[in-house]
Formats: structure tokens, C-alpha cells, sequence
């Protein structure tokens, strides 16, 4: 099951310290963990929200910092894209996988799987024996459709005034954090069903 | 791509005004209350839902407002259902409005609701309650219902049992046990509804059934799976992808060996549940065989050989290219599964698992795939009698050598031998030796994995191997280098237009230098544990020094060598702890140049010296050859002034009778004269061109060590003094070259006087400065004047009343 997806940024924010990242988009799957681990038992509702925020800045921090020590190593330029040019801007993405340790932030080990689009990172946490192969898929397909629907490429920042979509499309690919194993005629089906919300 | 005006806009959120903030929640209650909702009601609730999950501190809505919103969750618009969910769930409920998990209020629940009663569930109980309501809505649905109602059901579960299986009463497991393998291997194999291909097809009843495809065309000859397609779908083949996506999860959770009795959760249990399994039984055939649980199982195995089987056929389409390769894997994790359980189904599944292996084993682009084949290898080839060993071949040989660079298979790799460190140990003979293939991905890309590898190198650790793993370890920055000029050299061409060719790509390529590189590059250990012309190969890759995935590299080492240090004193004998020291002192001036690397080295190497001549003394005599060569060299005074310091240290320190019977007055004498040479050049001129003034730690070590060496062989004491009462007249007369601060010299000079005054009384000297080691590890209870003090107090505490 994938635990969270994470839309975030992954360059300089100026209000923020270096190496930290500003989340954009965040949606957890499931129950809270608080619900079953011992030592969150004693947390009240607002404590275990707060600690849930934290977790996911936690883990954006996490990423940022991965994807920083990757470009550099590979040494590649960035290449700006503008509207238009989505599946390039998929294409040129570096992506890679961090392994969260048990208690950093949750309380089992997960795996990050991180896409970076230029300045944005979209990040699925999943559970480490969960299909990688499909994950990666499933992130590429995502973040090709949250890049197309919300105009990622441009200015604006529709990514947080219509979060609506994003929700809408993940209960469609991702429903409550399940991966699906989607041929190119399921897939368009849903695409279908995601296309006439959007539409409206 | 990140705009200054989302900043600005999550600024704006945060800092509302609360007076700003209720105008704007009566006017949102305002919009929700009239009939129809429009796009400024969607933009609205959109804003509202950003002021609410721009804080991570909890905003809660008035109450009026919650229930509107929370009525928003049953609209007909879909948009209205997302965003009432979205807003729900950043917030938390006023008082008196919590959400009542025991109620039946639930029914009809779209997605959008069930994610919000599963995000805001409080308890196991609620958790549960939610489950029943959600089978029993599965099982009372009418069979022309919404098709959407349905299809959430599955995730749903699937994401309650991550954590809490026991959530799913006895029963609960059993009935969708049954309806999982309807779905998975009953589901209609025809063409959906949904739009006809055609468009001359006016009615239900002249369209002829068309059955599904595989993905290459032809037509589907066996059950429905999730590589079949047809222009639409049929509510139970979207339930079999559902089913299939859950399925190695459910049987994890439900059929894993220990979890043998699953122990009904007594207080969940609610009425309803009873009727439930009567209907179920009342309803189903008597032809089964097997009961739910094996039947599930045997479904599952059919279900995995036939997408093995599908997988080989050619996808006309990329996207279904990758989906047949994720099937792969699920399908052999979940037989793998499936045989832990039932140990007889290995011999019918083995021949299928071998037969894709050999398909795969030659196409490193399904290496992916082939490490869930491994895995499978491992937990059953031994009960099939099959031999491993091609399988280990790709993953300890090729994997590495070849895909070093593949982010994903490093970190699936690393996984698998995480987590099956002592299988593999026990069964796979070359594991140990497979360090400078697996070391590959760590000098490749060191942040990703370096965590994989704290938990892997004690593995790796062996006596049999331990120098060679040394030295393999310091010289993985220049692997590193390596690598890099090695995917370089098959990108780009020979010659580079322009000219600015690089010394060390062309080292690479010729032939002559081609074997220090070869060597770096090589499998596996055995064949040496380090070439000659090491210090060539450090030259030639001296431009590398500054290239990012070396310098990150170069970070990483300093804690592999720890984690070396900690291990190997666990395995290896003195005869290889002496070794080490030798390596130790012999690569700190073969290092590659990397910025602060030599230091971070030095500084580790000091350490772990301290700590192995501590733990065995008698390692200073076996070494001392060497470790006189190294203090008697004065220019590492100057450039290696922190394990010098060390070296000396635990010359002056362990090398006496004590620590060794071995160790001779000769043996104290040479040593003695080695150091008090180079205390004499250090201390009676400037420093050479080039270099600062040596480190006033170096200079009080050496006197230390000196008088430590002199108490235990008196004739020495008049030289110690003598060299000690000069220094004192020379820095008395101001400053000296060789020290440019005075402070400095004052504490060299104090301390100078403190050994000189101990000196003046031999037996004091000897042992303040070698003391017995009944002072140094003390034993008070063993002693026979303080033991009974000890013990008559200790009897004492225990015999009286508290």
C-alpha cells in the first residue's frame, strides 16, 4: 500500500532554510498510524494531525535532500520546459528511490520513490515489499497527468488552489493507496472518467 | 516552476485574520446552503481547504459550517463529494459532532466518504466497524446498483489490514476469501459494456458478445486476467483487478505460516455477522473441494501461471510492456508465497520459475524481474534439489558489474540481501567474496544506498578477506572515478572535438594503463589485495579529485571503515590485526587527493590504532618495525600530524615488558633513539619551506613518550633530562622557530618540566608512567585490603530493612 504522495519543492525556497522543502500537495492513505503504535496512543486527535504534517515534511526534506546529491553527482544541466512540453519534462526527470528507516519518519521502514521535475519533487511513499516496478509506474503516470492538468510547466500555482484535481485523479489511479495493475484499456477508462471531472 | 505567488499564497493562508476568516466561513455557509453550487462555491471550499492545510496546527470550523460541508459528502456532484472530503479531513470534528462508527448510517458510501472515515478512524474499533459495514454492503448490493459503490471496497480493506488484520472477523476472511477467487478466475470473459466498437449497434440485444484479448492481439483462450483487454469492462473484470491488486498483500497478511489461527476478535463480533455466513453457505455449491482459504490459494497459483504465460507474448503498446514485467513480479512473489505455505506446490511451480528464468536471465533489462526469481530460489531451490548457482552468477557477478548505475535494481538488490543476509551466507559460498562487484553501487551513487550498506558491510567482514576489503575500501573513491570513466567511455567517442581531452579517460583506454583500472573494476576478491602501482593509479585519476559522485563517495568512507574496525577485531586473530596496522600505516601516504579525505582517513585511523593496541598490547612489538619506520620519517610530523601523534602515543605507552615479554631493553633503546631524533629536528630549527609549525600535541607526545620509554630503562633518563632542561634554557630566551605561539609554548615547556621532575625519581617515574595493570583496570572486589569494607556494606544494605 502506498502510505502518502507528496507533491514538493526540491530547489531553494527563500522563506525556508536551505534543504528544506515546501509541500505542496500532500495526501496520506489509510488510517493514521498513531491508531496502532503504543507510544502515539496517549496523542490527541490534533497532536497526531500535527505529527503526521511533520512526518511529511519530514520525509519532502528527505527527498530534497536526495535529489539535490543526485543532480550534482550526475552533473546534468536542467533543462526548463515551458507549457506544452509535459512529456519531455517527463523524459529529462531524474528519479530514484530513498530508503526511510524504521522510526525516520515512520514507524516501519518505507521506500520513497522520488521523481523530480525541475524545481518539484513528486514523492509516493510505499511500503518496502510493495511491487517497486508498478510504483514506479504508477508515479510516472501521476505525475505526468498532475503536470498536464494543473500546468505545472507555468507560473501559476494551481497546484494549491485546485487540489480538487489531484484528489479526483488519485482516486482513480491510486484509490486509497491502492497500486493497480492497469493495461493501457483500463487505464484509458479511467482517464476517461478523470478527463469528464475535469471538464466540468 | 515554483512561483513567487504560491509563496505568497501560503503566506496569505497561514496569517488570516480571524475576524477575515469567519466573514469569509459565513459566506462559504452562506454559498453551501442555497440549491444550486457553482464554480464560486468550488473556489470557495478550494480556499477554505488551503487555509486549513496550510498550518500544521488544527483549525476547526464552526459547527454550522462542518455540517454543511460534511452534507456535501453524499452530493451528487462529484466535485462537491472530493472537496468535502478534502476539507474534512484537515480538520477535526466540533464537539458533539465526532463521527459514530457504530451507527449504520453509512450506507451508500462513495470513495470520497470512506476516505475520510478511514483517515479520522480513532481505534481498532472503528476500523473495524467500518469493515463490516463495507462487507456488508458488498454482499446486500443489488446486482443493478451504482457499479462505482463497489470497486472503493477492495482498497479500502486492503489499506485497514496494512496494520490491523485482526480488524476482519474469521468470517469476514472467509467470505471475501470466497469472493476473491469468483473474481479472480470466474470473472466473465467477454467484452464489456460501455460504448460499442461500432457504431451501427443500436441495442443491447443485437450485439453479439466479443471476447476479451490478450495483449498481442489474439484472442483470450482462458480465464480473465489483468493483461487482457477489451474496449470496455464488466464490473466483475474491473473486481479482478482490484482482487489481483490485493492479492499478495491478503495473502500475506492471511496465510503467512505463524498466522495459523487467526483468533476472531470476540468484542467486534456484532449480529450481523452470523446471518452473513449463513447466507454465504446457504448460497454456494456444494462441488467445492477445498475450503476458502486453499481454494483461494489454488486460485492464486492458477491465476500467477497464466499472466507468466501472457507475459511472454508480444504488447503492442510500452505501457503494457512494463505492466507484463510488474505482473512478473507479482506473479513470482506471490507463488513464492503461496509455496512457503504449501510446501508441495513447489515442485509444480519450480519448472515454470526455471523456464522464465532462462527466458530472462540473458536480458538485463528484466533484472528487476529476475531478483523476485531469486528470491524464490533461495527459499525453496534447496527443498527442489535445484542448483543456484547461474542465479547467483547475475546477481553477485552481472547485476553489479553491469547496472551498477540503475537506481532502482541498487536499491531492490540491496534489499534482497538485506533481508536474507543469513540465507545467503549459508548457501551462497561466494557472498563473501563479492565485495568489489557489490562495492559498486556504494562508489556510484554513495547517498542513495550508503545506509543499505552500514547494515551489509559486517557481512562482509571475513578473516580470509579482511586486507583485501581494507584496502578496497580505501580506494573507493578512485572506483568511483573509475566507474564514471567507464560509462564516459561508452558514451562518448574517441576523441573529443575541441581537445580537451581528459588525462585520466585517456589513461582508461590505453592499454598499457588499462590493467590498474581492470583491477579496481575486477568481480571478485582473491586475486591480490592491491596492485603495486598504486600510487600511479592515483596520479592518473588526480583530475577526478573534484568530481561530485567522488567527492560524495569520498564522504561515505570514514564510516564503512568504523563499521571495518568494529567487525573485524570480532573475527580476525592477531596475526591479521598486525596485518592491519601494517595496511593502516602504509596507505596513509597512498591516498587518492581528495579535498578533507585524508584528514577524515587519518583520523579513523588513529582511532581504531588506539583501540586495536589497546585491546592487544603485545601488537606494538609485533609491529614495531613498522611503526618505528613510520615515527622515524620526520616529514610526517608535518603532514600526518594526527596519526603520528598516535603512533607515537602507543609506542611510548604499550611498548614495555608488561605489555609483552618479548619486548627487549635493545628494543626500548632503538625506539627510544628514533623518537629523540626527531624531537631534536623538530625542536631545533624552522619548520621546512611550505609547512606550519609542528602541532604542539606532536611535541609534548614525543617528549611523553620519551620519558615513559626512559622510566622503563633508567641508563635513558639522563638523556631524557638533559634534551628537557635545555629545552627549557632555549625558550627562555623568547621565541623559538619552530613555535609560533606563545601560549603554546609555555604549555610545551610546562609540561617539559613536569616529566623532568618525575624523572628525578625513577621509581615514581615508572609507575606513573607505566603503571601495573592492576592500577588501570581495577578489580577493588578482588583486592584483599578494600574487598571486605565492600562486602561487609554491601551485606549490610541488603540485610537491613528499608
Amino acid at each position: 500500500m502506498v502510505r502518502c504522495f507528496l507533491i514538493h519543492t526540491v530547489c531553494p525556497v527563500g522563506a525556508l532554510g536551505s534543504g528544506e522543502s515546501r509541500v505542496l500537495y500532500s495526501r496520506v492513505f489509510g488510517p493514521d498510524e498513531g491508531v496502532w503504535t503504543d507510544q502515539d496512543r496517549e496523542l490527541s486527535p490534533q497532536e497526531r494531525r500535527l505529527l503526521q504534517k511533520e512526518k511529511t515534511t519530514a520525509v519532502a526534506r528527505q527527498v530534497r535532500s536526495a535529489v539535490s546529491l543526485s543532480r550534482e553527482a550526475s552533473g546534468r544541466m536542467l533543462v526548463e520546459t515551458v507549457p506544452g512540453e509535459e512529456a519531455l519534462a517527463l523524459q529529462e526527470a531524474d528519479g530514484g528511490v530513498v530508503r526511510l528507516r524504521a522510526g525516520d519518519p515512520f514507524s516501519e521502514e518505507m521506500s520513497a520513490l522520488w521523481l523530480g521535475v525541475q524545481s518539484l519533487g513528486f514523492t509516493l511513499v510505499c511500503e518496502p515489499h510493495e511491487n517497486l516496478l508498478l510504483a514506479e509506474g504508477t508515479l510516472r503516470n501521476l505525475t505526468r497527468h498532475c503536470l498536464e492538468t494543473l500546468h505545472m510547466l507555468g507560473q501559476g500555482s494551481e497546484v494549491l488552489l485546485r487540489s480538487n484535481r489531484v484528489d479526483a485523479l488519485l482516486s482513480r489511479l491510486l484509490p486509497h493507496g491502492q497500486l493497480l495493475f492497469l493495461n493501457h484499456r483500463f487505464a484509458q477508462s479511467l482517464e476517461k472518467e478523470v478527463a469528464s471531472y475535469l471538464a466540468k | 516552476m515554483y512561483a513567487h505567488s504560491s509563496e505568497s499564497l501560503i503566506k496569505q493562508a497561514r496569517e488570516i485574520q480571524e475576524s477575515e476568516l469567519q466573514k469569509f466561513q459565513s459566506r462559504l455557509g452562506k454559498l453551501l446552503h442555497g440549491r444550486e453550487l457553482g464554480h464560486e462555491a468550488v473556489d470557495s471550499l478550494q480556499r477554505l481547504h488551503l487555509i486549513l492545510s496550510a498550518t500544521k496546527y488544527t483549525r476547526t470550523l464552526p459547527p454550522e459550517l462542518h455540517k454543511r460541508v460534511k452534507a456535501l459528502l453524499s452530493s451528487p456532484a462529484e466535485q462537491f463529494q472530493v472537496l468535502g472530503s478534502a476539507v474534512l479531513r484537515e480538520t477535526l470534528p466540533p464537539a458533539g459532532q465526532e463521527v459514530n462508527y457504530n451507527q449504520e448510517n453509512f450506507l451508500p458510501l462513495n470513495s470520497h466518504a470512506a476516505a475520510l472515515l478511514l483517515s479520522q478512524a480513532g481505534s481498532r474499533a472503528d476500523l473495524s466497524s467500518l469493515c463490516a459495514q463495507l462487507l456488508r454492503s458488498l454482499e446486500s448490493r443489488q446486482p443493478e446498483g451504482p457499479a462505482n459503490s463497489l470497486m472503493h471496497t477492495l482498497p479500502i480493506l486492503n489499506a485497514v489490514l496494512t496494520h490491523s488484520p485482526e480488524c476482519l472477523t474469521e468470517d469476514h476472511v472467509t467470505l471475501l476469501s470466497k469472493r476473491l477467487v469468483d473474481w479472480l478466475r470466474y470473472a466473465s470473459i467477454t467484452q464489456g459494456g460501455g460504448a460499442p466498437s461500432g457504431g451501427f449497434f443500436t441495442g443491447p440485444r443485437s450485439r453479439q458478445p466479443i471476447p476479451t484479448a490478450e495483449l498481442d492481439g489474439t484472442v483470450s483462450g482462458d480465464f480473465f486476467t489483468v493483461l487482457c483487454v477489451g474496449q470496455g469492462f464488466t464490473e466483475d473484470q474491473w473486481m479482478n483487478v482490484y482482487s489481483f491488486s490485493m492479492l499478495r498483500h491478503w495473502l500475506l497478511t492471511y496465510h503467512s505460516v505463524s498466522n495459523g489461527n487467526n483468533a476472531a476478535d470476540t468484542d467486534d463480533r456484532s449480529e450481523v455477522d452470523g446471518s452473513v455466513v449463513s447466507m454465504v453457505s446457504a448460497t454456494s455449491s456444494s462441488s467445492r473441494l477445498l475450503p476458502p482459504k486453499e481454494r483461494l490459494r489454488e486460485k492464486a497459483f492458477q491465476y500467477c501461471q497464466r499472466l507468466i504465460e501472457q507475459s511472454d507474448r508480444k504488447a503492442h503498446k510500452k505501457a503494457d510492456t512494463d505492466l507484463q514485467k510488474a505482473c512478473l513480479v507479482e506473479a513470482v512473489c506471490i507463488l513464492d508465497c503461496v509455496c512457503g505455505e504449501d510446501a508441495s506446490l513447489v515442485y509444480r511451480t519450480f519448472p515454470c520459475i526455471k523456464a522464465l528464468f532462462g527466458r530472462l536471465s540473458s536480458d538485463l533489462s528484466f533484472a528487476r524481474v529476475l531478483l523476485p526469481i531469486a528470491q524464490f530460489y533461495l527459499n525453496h531451490g534447496e527443498m527442489a534439489a535445484v542448483d543456484c548457482e547461474c542465479v547467483w552468477k547475475l546477481v553477485f557477478g552481472r547485476f553489479p558489474a553491469e547496472l551498477f548505475n540503475n537506481q532502482f535494481l541498487a536499491h531492490e538488490l540491496l534489499r534482497f540481501l538485506r533481508l536474507n543476509l543469513e540465507s545467503l551466507q549459508l548457501r551462497v559460498p561466494q557472498y563473501s567474496h563479492s565485495f568489489p562487484n557489490l562495492l559498486k553501487f556504494l562508489a556510484w551513487d554513495s547517498p542513495a544506498v550508503v545506509d543499505d550498506f552500514v547494515d551489509l558491510l559486517p557481512s562482509l567482514v571475513t578473516a580470509g578477506t579482511a586486507v583485501e576489503l581494507l584496502h578496497t575500501l580505501l580506494d573507493l573513491p578512485c572506483l568511483s572515478a573509475t566507474l564514471v570513466l567507464q560509462v564516459r567511455s561508452t558514451c562518448l567517442p574517441i576523441s573529443e572535438p575541441g581537445g580537451r581531452g581528459l588525462l585520466s579517460l585517456d589513461a582508461f583506454r590505453s592499454q598499457s594503463l588499462r590493467g590498474l583500472f581492470l583491477f579496481l573494476l575486477r568481480g571478485e576478491a582473491g586475486s591480490g589485495d592491491t596492485i603495486d602501482r598504486l600510487s600511479t593509479l592515483h596520479e592518473l585519476l588526480a583530475e577526478t579529485a573534484d568530481w561530485p559522485r567522488v567527492v560524495q563517495c569520498a564522504q561515505t568512507v570514514p564510516v564503512l571503515l568504523h563499521i571495518f574496525f568494529n567487525t573485524v577485531v570480532a573475527v580476525a586473530d592477531e596475526k591479521l590485526l598486525a596485518h592491519l596496522v601494517q595496511v593502516m600505516l602504509e596507505r596513509s601516504s597512498l591516498l587518492l587527493n581528495v579535498p578533507k579525505y585524508k584528514n577524515e582517513i587519518y583520523r579513523v585511523f588513529s582511532c581504531h590504532l588506539l583501540r586495536l593496541c589497546k585491546l592487544h598490547p603485545s601488537l606494538v612489538v609485533d609491529e614495531s618495525h613498522e611503526l618505528l619506520e613510520f615515527a622515524g620519517a620526520t616529514a610526517k610530523v608535518y603532514s600526518k600530524e594526527e596519526i603520528y601523534t598516535h603512533v607515537v602515543w602507543v609506542l611510548g605507552e604499550y611498548l614495555s615488558v608488561s605489555c609483552d615479554s618479548r619486548c627487549s631493553v635493545s628494543l626500548i633503546t632503538s625506539c627510544f633513539e628514533t623518537l629523540e631524533a626527531v624531537l631534536f629536528e623538530i625542536t631545533s630549527s624552522a619548520p621546512p619551506p611550505g609547512a606550519d609549525c609542528p602541532v604542539p600535541r606532536v611535541v609534548t607526545s614525543l617528549m611523553s613518550a620519551l620519558a615513559k620509554l626512559a622510566s622503563r630503562s633508567h641508563d635513558l633518563i639522563p638523556r631524557v633530562s638533559l634534551f628537557l632542561s635545555k629545552l627549557r634554557t632555549v625558550t627562555r630566551g623568547g621565541s623559538v622557530a619552530w613555535c609560533s605561539d606563545e601560549e603554546d609554548l609555555v604549555a610545551i615547556v610546562t609540561r617539559g618540566e613536569e616529566l623532568w621532575s618525575l624523572l628525578k625519581a625513577p621509581g615514581v617515574a615508572q609507575s606513573v608512567l607505566t603503571p601495573p595493570p592492576l592500577v588501570t583496570t581495577p578489580q577493588w572486589h578482588r583486592d584483599t585490603n578494600v574487598a571486605m569494607p565492600l562486602r561487609l556494606r554491601a551485606l549490610t544494605n541488603l540485610t537491613h530493612a528499608q
